[in-house]
């Protein structure tokens, strides 16, 4: 009896089993001839690309902490996305994005990216902002082979094969900056100065080993947990030591604190004695700091919103067209808006959306369109970029003194900076 | 470490150390005050205290708007209008909250700890909605800004000495309140006995809604302060709470000396401990010292004395 049953009982389990399995197997095929019939040759891998449309992801926090920072870089994805799209989209198909929410929280990053790859088969995602949650993205997406652009500067020491670094890596923002002060201002002691995680740490060794290389002196260095408030003690010490350039890597709220405290403190930046050099405040940050406690600040970084060029020029305007005339576009929003316009050429070079042959055709392709100017993706899969001095104004702007003369080599395993 | 320096300049180091400690001290009991009242005296851990602070932050943004527009001529004094209205809008949304749920929580501290941290959740969401998810910056009148020099090295920052003023009038309008009043006599009383407090005749309801609107409007008139020296923006509250409970347990939960005592402490022990270290080393240490204090000593610095 039980027998029986048993075997009744696999029986069934077997039909079942077939039914299913030729179930599936017919949904594959009608899935397959689909995109046969209609997009086979640009896309031989199974991406969500038809005839008319090819579906990408933005993944950003729009929540939580980091809502504060990345809220400019999901605008400029989206206006980038809709001026491709009004210029005729990505091989004669309109983009259509996904926006996922990594909520300021690294697993939910790793998940989010996940649904993207695995359930949408977006063609590329737009996203991430600190570099914890591009590292905990980067398993899923080199196991699914799905292709990032990743808009922030960063630490450098990593190189995906599926990441495409849009902002710059350490080395090409700290040794222009440090370069230009040495020369132009004369400076011979530093004080390094950071919130205490890898990024400020990362940069500020390799700040310390260039500055020692000059045979000049970093007279103190010192880290802050993220959001501390109060800076009065570190001010002191910067008092006690009188350095040339206090190099600053505050970020987030704590910046706010510092700037603030460090003016009240009678530190007045604008007579730079000493000279404050930052790599970690855009014009988004100087929103929250106040113009009036930033300005005569200096800081290293590739792009300004006051950059003065034709191709500057249409980007601010199409962006305040966009989002409203009191916006301000930093850094890294410039960096993300290059994002989806590196990924459509790489696309239209390889002339198909398969993440392997966009990726092969990403080096060397270049921008000359971009905000910043000239961009050119370098095999290591960053972007050979100018850096630019801006010098802080009381409205919030920075004015730009300088300007590398050649494109900063990226270079994310610098040799003896380590 | 000093022996590059003149005895002068090291003695200029100290005064200011001193007094950078002592601008912590006030920022922390200014802070601490408000939770104080509530955790100490009601048993609510409100975990939504720094969003309350941020309340009266953007309050205090709000206010500076308009008067940069509508009234320029009197933007030096608007501060003081600004902090005043802190208070009462962080007041009044106290004591809404109060009544539509912390009063049913009472005698339930874990519960009180997840709804308050809900109702933070709640109102960091709303700051986002409503201001934007970026930092607001707000702009202080002129007299506020910059630092009075003493010396060629000592330079006392103004808007230290305004949070050092107001916490001093704050502590001591609390300290007259709770302890010369009549209603602070019946705060008291119903802290320490509630049921006997009640058959005298003491509306305990209504008391409690009072102490808690008092902490929340006193986190507003914070909030509002710390606007000089931070940053205001939906989750600026979170970078708030963590000391704010440091002190408050530290101190003792039902003392308001021993919340002093204990921001006085810990200020002053951090600041110095900031000089010689780095600042997270300095954290890391502050915070070890006082969980082996509180091991040793788990109802904190001053405990009140009743028999249980």
């Amino acid at each position: 009896m039980t027998m029986q049953l048993k075997v009744n009982q696999r029986r069934l389990a077997f039909v079942h089993k077939l039914s299913r399995r030729w179930l599936a197997k017919a949904g594959l095929a009608v899935c397959a001839g689909w995109i046969l019939g209609a997009s086979a040759e640009v896309n031989t891998t199974g991406l969500a690309v038809t005839d008319k449309e090819v579906t990408v992801g933005i993944l950003h926090s729009v929540t939580g902490t980091m809502a504060i920072s990345e809220t400019g870089s999901v605008q400029a994805e989206k206006l980038a996305i809709k001026q491709i799209n009004a210029a005729g989209g990505v091989l004669g198909r309109q983009i259509k994005f996904i926006q996922e929410d990594g909520a300021s929280d690294w697993p939910t990053f790793a998940e989010k990216s996940k649904k993207l790859l695995v359930n949408d088969k977006v063609a590329a995602v737009f996203g991430c902002w600190t570099s914890a949650s591009r590292k905990a993205v980067l398993p899923i997406f080199e196991q699914y082979n799905g292709m990032l652009y990743y808009p922030t500067f960063y630490e450098g020491l990593e190189q995906s094969p599926n990441v495409i670094y849009t902002g710059q890596e350490a080395t090409q923002q700290i040794l222009a900056g440090i370069d230009w002060v040495v020369k132009e201002k004369g400076a011979k002691t530093f004080y390094l100065l950071g919130s205490d995680y890898i990024w400020p740490r990362t940069s500020n060794k390799i700040a310390r080993k260039h500055i020692e290389k000059l045979g000049l002196k970093v007279v103190g260095e010192e880290y802050y947990p993220l959001g501390h408030t109060q800076f009065n003690s570190v001010i002191n010490k910067i008092k006690l030591t009188k350095p040339d350039v206090i190099y600053a890597i505050v970020v987030g709220g704590s910046n706010v604190a510092f700037y603030k405290q460090l003016k009240a403190a009678g530190i007045s930046l604008p007579k730079e004695k000493p000279l404050l050099l930052t790599i970690s405040v855009t014009e988004d940050e100087i929103l929250g700091i106040g113009g009036e406690n930033m300005e005569g600040a200096y800081a290293a970084m590739k792009y300004f919103q006051s950059l003065d060029n034709p191709n500057n020029k249409a980007f601010v305007e199409a962006f305040k067209a966009e989002y409203g005339n009191n916006i301000v576009i930093g850094d890294v929003t410039q960096a993300a808006y290059l994002g989806p316009w590196l990924w459509k050429a790489a696309v239209e070079k390889a002339g198909s959306f398969d993440i392997d042959k966009v990726r092969a055709a990403s080096p060397d392709i270049e921008l000359t369109t971009a905000p910043e100017g000239y961009v050119k993706i370098h095999p290591n899969h960053h972007l050979w970029s100018k850096t630019r001095i801006g010098h802080a104004l009381k409205d919030g702007q920075y004015k730009v003194v300088h300007e590398t003369a050649e494109l900063m080599e990226p270079d994310p395993f610098p040799k003896g900076y380590q | 470490m000093f022996s590059d320096y003149t005895s002068a300049e090291l003695l200029s180091i100290f005064a200011m150390q001193g007094f950078a400690g002592l601008i912590l001290f006030s920022v922390f009991v200014l802070m601490a005050l408000g939770l104080a009242i509530i955790f100490g005296q009601m048993g609510v851990i409100n975990m939504a205290h720094g969003e309350f602070m941020i309340l009266g932050a953007y309050v205090t943004y709000l206010i500076s708007n308009l008067f940069a527009t509508y009234l320029p001529s009197l933007f030096g004094i608007y501060f003081f209008i600004a902090m005043i209205i802190s208070f009462v809008a962080a007041g009044a949304l106290g004591a809404l909250v109060e009544w539509s749920f912390i009063r049913f929580l009472y005698q339930r501290p874990l519960d009180t700890l997840l709804a308050t941290w809900g109702l933070s959740l709640i109102l960091q969401q709303v700051y986002r909605s409503v201001f934007g998810a970026r930092e607001v910056g707000v702009t202080l009148p002129d007299w506020l800004m910059g630092s009075i020099p003493l010396t060629e090295t000592i330079e006392l920052p103004i808007n230290g000495m305004f949070v050092m003023g107001l916490t001093l009038t704050i502590a001591v309008a609390v300290y007259l309140l709770m302890y010369k009043s009549r209603w602070g006599c019946q705060v008291r009383a119903v802290v320490q006995n509630r049921p006997m407090a009640a058959a005298v005749g003491i509306n305990t309801a209504r008391i409690d809604r009072i102490t808690f609107a008092l902490g929340c409007g006193i986190a507003g008139v914070a909030g509002s302060a710390f606007t000089m020296i931070g940053s205001t923006g939906p989750t600026a509250g979170q970078l708030y709470i963590v000391d704010t409970f440091l002190v408050v347990v530290f101190g003792g939960a039902a003392s308001l000396l021993g919340t002093i005592a204990s921001a006085f402490t810990i200020s002053q022990a951090q600041s110095t401990m900031e000089f010689f270290l780095s600042g997270s080393m300095a954290k890391v240490l502050t915070l070890l010292t006082v969980v082996i204090i509180l091991m040793i000593r788990p109802q904190g610095l001053f405990a009140m004395k009743v028999r249980k």
